[in-house]
């Protein structure tokens, strides 16, 4: 049939034998998403429709993370806003503060999302849904409002570009972020505009689900609009318990066409740092140790994963804060902040002189919960280092790790977990 | 459609959603409030200094990062008529056609136009001139489907009128 998992996926969704890149469709939507910034505008456009319920209650998801829980009126309202539709709705997919999670940790977590599915979400993170073999792309609140009332949506089928990681790191504390950083860095922030990245080779075997969650969530800084991981049998363990549905497994036909083949040698990488003021600007962390910082954040839809405070824990077990820093560590659900409690990660945590946060979106947006002032460096395991993304314009974000973000709280300067341990 | 015209005002490439609209002013989405602070961390005097009508020409990638239609509705309400672009990141170009935003992809107008020239677009067909050096140059068309999500007037009112078929 020479099609990708993503051709595949959408095929399926488009009651169609075969699609094409190119080509438009209409796709079923397996799952519509949407939070307290997204959420509002696309009930405004929703009832400008003319249907008075959502195409399926069990499968419209909202929740409140961004600015939540609410950090002024105006955020309080927007929360209050889905609340209410939810309720009007009927929806069973609402998911309130202290229940919840921020949302793309959320969905995998509670097996909201599985393999197969087709998922839109009002957040330009949705992609992350593709480390489980799952298309999900981004959309905007007017998209996500049709999507809401019809439970389908047009969709052009994008080209893939295949992206095969190779080799095993000889550097331990190289991950997810650092793969994904790399390849951003490579291709540039465009450099997978309107497609696919599809995410292959041994290195991924290897990798955690946790840490290609991670590489997908990414994609969408690359410009792509849906990064996919062909589900093995690591994402069958990770899905078994959680999923609420069945899942279904694709795989790329060996013949599938790719517009792009981009090999990478993991051996020899480094952990990567992206500079201010975009994703691609990477140095490897050996070239990157000059930066004071003023902040470290650790967590986030790319980085609040289990995994991701072992990793912080590791390296801050024992050791202190750099007294010029803050360091703000966020678990990216409530499961997981109930485990970090369990296990100890947060006593690790806050005897070292860091703030443990309950879920929230905050300080990677610069809403709350860690923004920065004029002239002030942060080194973040979040996504994007735009200028004035987390706080002032003359402020500056160093993307990295949760390994780099862990040691350079403690350095006070941007360096590697080897410089701590 | 009606052709537009207006002065031009320039931008770079990759200009992100949070330069369009930052984040810390989305806890409303009233058009309005957010109109005010639209590129505020780009250019904090562009919008008192912008006039209704005026078009903005970017390089490439513009819209990129967050899927907040807040974007495109801030620049429609802070009164810019169109956007012409090398090209465009894929959410932002989706949300601007969805809320109603021409948005123009034109490489080689987005390279040659300079700041205060006075164009012409003509988002039907995707015909630009440049009404201060009489250069034309010709931007991709939209695909059928999506002229007629614009004439409809954005998404909204073109899938209310489906619904209505439906019955």
């Amino acid at each position: 049939m020479r099609m990708t998992i993503t051709e595949k996926i959408l095929a399926a969704h488009a009651g169609l034998e075969k699609v094409s890149p190119g080509e438009l469709i209409n796709a079923r939507l397996d799952l519509v998403l949407a939070n307290d910034i997204t959420g509002p505008l696309a009930v405004k456009e929703f009832r400008k429709i003319g249907v008075d319920r959502v195409f399926d209650k069990d499968k419209v998801v909202m929740i409140p993370d961004h600015f939540a829980p609410a950090k002024d009126i105006p955020s309080a309202q927007q929360c209050l806003e889905i609340k209410e539709f939810s309720r009007e709705q009927g929806l069973t997919r609402y998911y309130e503060v202290g229940r919840n999670g921020i949302e793309h940790c959320f969905l995998p977590e509670q097996g909201l999302v599985v393999a197969g599915d087709v998922v839109i979400g009002a957040d330009s993170h949705t992609c992350t849904y593709g480390g489980l073999g799952a298309f999900s792309t981004g959309v905007g609140s007017t998209d996500l409002a049709v999507g809401m009332a019809m439970g389908e949506i047009w969709f052009r089928v994008p080209e893939s570009i295949k992206f095969v990681l190779y080799g095993r790191p000889k550097n331990k504390w190289v991950s997810g972020k650092d793969y994904i950083l790399a390849i951003i860095g490579k291709i540039g922030v465009d450099g997978a505009q309107y497609k696919t990245m599809e995410i292959t080779g041994e290195a991924i075997s290897d990798l955690s689900v946790d840490g290609r969650l991670t590489m997908t969530n990414m994609a969408i800084e690359a410009g792509a609009k849906n990064g996919i991981i062909a589900a093995d049998e690591k994402t069958v363990r990770y899905m078994t318990g959680r999923a609420k549905r069945p899942w279904k497994i694709y795989q790329s036909d060996p013949d599938a066409v790719y517009e792009d083949v981009i090999e990478i040698d993991v051996t020899d990488l480094e952990p990567q740092v992206a500079f201010p003021h975009l994703p691609s600007n990477t140095r490897p962390v050996s070239d990157s140790t000059r930066v004071k910082i003023d902040q470290a954040v650790i967590g986030s839809c790319t980085n609040g994963r289990w995994e991701d405070l072992v990793t912080a824990a590791r390296i801050i077990k024992g050791k202190k804060i750099h007294p010029d820093v803050r360091a703000i560590i966020i678990p990216g659900t409530q499961e997981i902040y109930l485990k970090a409690v369990k296990e100890g990660l947060a006593e690790i945590f806050v005897e070292a002189g860091a703030v443990v946060s309950t879920p929230t979106c905050g300080p990677c947006l610069g809403g709350y919960m860690g923004i920065l002032a004029k002239g002030e460096k942060a080194v973040s395991t979040t996504n994007r280092n735009f200028v004035g993304r987390m706080g002032h314009a003359e402020s500056e974000i160093y993307l990295a790790s949760p390994a780099v973000a862990a040691a350079s709280a403690v350095l006070g300067r941007i360096g590697s977990p080897e410089e701590v341990l | 459609m009606q052709k537009l015209k207006g002065k031009v005002w320039r931008a770079g490439n990759d200009i992100d959603t949070d330069l369009i609209i930052p984040a810390r002013y989305l806890n409303t989405h009233d058009p309005e409030a957010l109109a005010a602070h639209c590129f505020e961390d780009m250019d904090p005097g562009l919008i008192k200094k912008m006039e209704p009508g005026d078009i903005l020409v970017a390089g490439k990638n513009f819209g990129c990062g967050s899927s907040r239609e807040h974007a495109p509705i801030a620049m429609k309400h802070a009164g810019f008529s169109c956007v012409i672009a090398e090209n465009y990141a894929r959410i932002f170009y989706r949300n601007a056609i969805n809320i109603g935003l021409p948005i123009i992809v034109a490489p080689e107008a987005a390279r040659l136009i300079q700041e205060g020239e006075e164009v012409e677009v003509d988002p039907a067909d995707g015909a630009i001139k440049n009404l201060s050096t009489g250069q034309v140059y010709r931007g991709e068309p939209f695909p059928s489907f999506m002229l007629d999500i614009l004439a409809a007037g954005g998404l909204i009112p073109y899938v209310r009128e489906k619904v209505r078929a439906r019955g």
